[in-house]
């Protein structure tokens, strides 16, 4: 244990690419997924329309993809002979944006509905009395959500930085191209070395300390002012 | 007979708005039906009635929140337009962002330019006496400077009906009162007025002329003292006398 923590306090190098690569894709598969998921669980918590119901179930389902899967899938696609394959993205940290991507698109999207569902419940009569454009609607209710919708961003990073199924698959973890923190500590574990296993795993847990102490801090601050 | 088409005429163009066998259903349930009223323009109209005898329904299908089962409501005998008409709801519906960014809304929902929608935000504030609490969130307002924004935001749409239910209904006398300065002066500049109110004092004081509802049906409608002075209809009367009925009981 004492070990681990000195590979921490000297920020060993192999840690640091490690960890910066981690944090690469990790955020990036969340900003993505931020961009497909909100929007699209505005739309299907603000407004009523035909196969709204068969949205929100696949959604709610999606939420629990197993990552092996999605990892089998966007490798069959980006495989040489997959239809996808001319990319030649497998085995680079684009394959694990995408396989994340695709993981953590249905959290935000079915909890981002949640809550615009919700606070349209509040606001729908008095947006109808406004006659509100459906756009202006969708915006609106992202804004005032926004601090709710945080949180919803913290449960995809989490999902996203604990995740190694699916970024082991497309990714191979390759030394200082895709080998991340997770795929580390699964392989230093297999080979004995538990002073680097451990060392990454103090880190991802200090990571996700530390987004949550952020996310809760920007909640507590937005409750004080009343927005939340 | 050319006298009666004349008269005719000259209703139609008062009205403003005008509701004929107006009616709305719901889980098979019969809620509002066969209302036939005329709401006159650049008056105030007051919605009198007992608890379910329909009133914010009726007001919801007159604004065109909700459409009707039966009848029609027209608006100068067209289909009711979008934004010339606002509604101020009982309980205000305040947008999670500060006083002034709530009137900001309103005002970009309109499709106003930055300039003209600040002008029309700090003109509103100073409308309300909200000036000083401008940036502060809508949310943190007592109830009486809620319904106050509430209503000064109906108000910066430019309506020409406001629609006001209960706006009155728990605030204090001083907060009524500044509440019925807000909508007297928006009828002032012409802005006809369609509010539903339990309150005798408040119909004396603001009405021109009251409809007054019972168990989903029209009970009687008339100028403000006759209504409220001589009522014809037998729930009338006995909710001007404050006698305790049910919607059985007539």
């Amino acid at each position: 244990m004492a070990e681990a923590f000195g590979l921490i306090l000297r920020w060993d190098r192999e840690l640091s690419v490690i960890v910066m690569l981690s944090l690469q894709v990790t955020l990036s598969a969340v900003a993505l997924a931020c961009l497909i998921g909100l929007p699209l669980g505005a739309l299907v918590g603000a407004f009523r329309f035909p196969g709204r119901g068969v949205i929100t179930v696949l959604l709610n389902a999606l939420m629990g993809l197993p990552p092996v899967v999605v990892g089998l899938f966007v490798y069959l696609m980006l495989s040489a002979a997959g239809p996808l394959g001319v990319l030649g993205l497998l085995y680079t940290p684009t394959a694990m944006i995408i396989a994340q991507t695709i993981l953590v698109t249905p959290i935000i999207a079915a909890l981002t509905k949640q809550v615009v569902e919700d606070l349209h419940g509040e606001y729908a009569e008095q947006f109808a009395s406004f006659g509100v454009t459906a756009r202006t609607r969708v915006a609106a209710l992202l804004w005032d959500a926004r601090y709710s919708l945080l949180t919803v961003a913290l449960a995809g990073f989490g999902r996203a930085v604990a995740e190694v199924g699916a970024v082991l698959i497309v990714g191979g973890n390759i030394n200082h191209v895709t080998r991340v923190m997770t795929t580390t500590i699964a392989l230093e574990t297999s080979k004995g070395n538990l002073q680097l296993a451990l060392a990454l795993g103090v880190l991802l847990l200090g990571l996700a300390v530390v987004v949550n102490a952020g996310v809760m801090a920007l909640r507590v601050s937005a409750v004080r002012a009343a927005y939340a | 007979m050319r006298d009666t088409v004349m008269e005719s005429a000259q209703d139609c163009i008062a009205s403003i708005l005008t509701a004929r066998s107006l009616g709305f259903a719901a889980g098979g349930q019969v809620l509002l039906q066969g209302i036939d009223v005329d709401i006159a323009k650049g008056k105030r109209t007051l919605i009198m009635g007992a608890n379910g005898a329909g009133k914010s329904l009726f007001l919801r299908l007159l604004h065109g929140l909700l459409p009707p089962s039966f009848g029609t409501v027209r608006w100068h005998g067209e289909r009711p337009a979008k934004r010339a008409q606002a509604m101020v709801f009982q309980r205000p519906v305040m947008l999670r962002r500060s006083v002034i960014a709530n009137l900001r809304f309103a005002l970009r929902v309109q499709g106003l330019g930055w300039r003209a929608r600040e002008a029309g935000a700090r003109e509103a504030l100073e409308m309300a006496h909200l000036t000083e609490k401008a940036r502060q969130p809508a949310r943190l307002l007592s109830g009486g400077e809620q319904q106050r924004l509430a209503v000064a935001r109906a108000l910066v749409c430019d309506p020409e009906i406001l629609f006001l239910d209960e706006p009155t209904s728990s605030l204090d006398p001083a907060s009524t009162q500044m509440i019925e300065d807000l909508v007297n002066a928006a009828h002032a500049r012409g802005v006809t007025v369609v509010m539903v109110t339990h309150d005798q004092g408040q119909a004396r004081r603001m009405g021109d002329s009251v409809i007054f509802l019972h168990a989903g049906r029209l009970a009687e409608e008339g100028p403000r003292d006759q209504v409220l002075d001589a009522p014809r209809s037998e729930a009338a009367r006995a909710w001007m006398a404050g006698r305790l009925y049910t919607r059985n009981d007539f």
